[in-house]
């Protein structure tokens, strides 16, 4: 029995060394190579500050503030797209 | 090379017109219409011929039909969890929808219509609306608590909830424009290297041996578009199941 779990302790080492465990959660799934990284991280970004710029100037039309609401939105875009960025390379948020 | 009057029109390939004659211009029926249905009717085949004999041992398009339902079925699984298998239909139609679409824009003088952002927009959009619906049922009002990390401080409230608001709206943007530019870029390239082949070819014999270098280029390009076609069909659906994470478990 002894000599079972140490097998299994074994075990279970040698394959999180080589990283053959699946990832509980996270995006880790996803393909790792430097291009496609690049990529995705590029297209969080723009897509966020894109969202931002929408936002703001559809409030400013609405508003009749512009360029206000477009400048603030469009900070708090750039802020949303670094955020995706950090969460594609941060390790997954604990579970409450 | 291309001042001759004749620049390469590498986005021409992306235009609708109607098909089928009399009755596409009737109703509007593209080509992008018409592969949609190709796609349909394509994955219907795969899953109901192959599935129809269910031999213990299963013959090539048996083994077809469950290697891509149990690739989606662990994917889910993985990625979502126990509760994920509620999704796994949804997931599957995605993914498929999208690798067909993507695979069958590589046969010659098909037309891609993934390579539309209006198609890839409105599946990211499904999801999105999905996802949120999904958050809602399960979690109700708690849902809106996604937008205000646990142990924040309260002072940076007005601060972290647009953000984090515009990063959920940016989900399903993000989406759709990786696999429409992903496949625009694929076809466009192809269809660049492709009018060299035949403008150097058309300089003579030495045009002939030129001709040889983009052509080589092509074929790599055909295969590494299978690699992307299938990479991108499968980017949608794990992000897809992130999400679903995300709404099932809030954080």
């Amino acid at each position: 029995m002894n000599e079972r779990d140490g097998f299994e302790r074994r075990l279970q080492e040698a394959r999180a060394k080589r990283g053959l465990d699946k990832p509980a959660d996270g995006q880790k799934g996803l393909p790792a190579g430097s291009w496609g990284v690049g990529f995705r991280a590029g297209i969080e970004v723009v897509s966020a500050l894109a969202v931002g710029v929408g936002v703001g100037v559809g409030l400013d039309r609405w508003l009749g503030t512009w360029p206000w609401l477009f400048l603030l939105f469009f900070v708090v875009g750039a802020v949303a797209g670094v955020l995706n960025v950090y969460r594609m390379f941060s390790p997954p948020r604990r579970r409450p | 090379m291309a001042a001759e009057g004749k620049a390469i029109d590498a986005l021409h390939q992306f235009q609708l017109a109607p098909v089928l004659g009399e009755f596409g211009e009737q109703y509007m029926f593209s080509q992008s219409a018409l592969f949609m249905v190709a796609a349909v009717v394509c994955i219907t085949a795969l899953m109901v011929l192959g599935m129809a004999r269910g031999a213990v041992v299963p013959g090539r398009l048996q083994s077809l039909a469950e290697a891509s339902y149990e690739f989606v079925h662990d994917l889910v699984v993985g990625q979502v969890g126990d509760e994920g298998k509620k999704f796994f239909p949804f997931v599957f139609c995605l993914f498929m929808f999208v690798l067909f679409g993507n695979l069958l824009g590589l046969i010659p003088y098909a037309f891609t219509f993934t390579s539309h952002i209006a198609v890839t927009f409105a599946l990211a959009a499904l999801v999105f609306v999905l996802v949120t619906i999904v958050g809602l049922v399960i979690h109700g009002t708690h849902f809106f608590s996604y937008f205000f990390p646990e142990g924040a401080p309260k002072l940076l409230a007005p601060l972290i909830i647009p953000i984090e608001i515009i990063s959920y709206l940016s989900r399903p943007v993000s989406l759709s424009v990786r696999l429409f530019a992903n496949m625009v870029a694929g076809h466009v390239m192809l269809i660049v290297f492709a009018t060299f082949v035949v403008m150097i070819g058309s300089a003579g014999v030495i045009g002939y041996f030129g001709a040889v270098l983009p052509l080589a280029i092509n074929v790599i390009l055909v295969g590494f578009e299978l690699l992307v076609a299938f990479l991108q069909a499968y980017v949608f659906a794990i992000l897809t199941s992130i999400y679903l994470h995300d709404a099932v478990h809030l954080h």
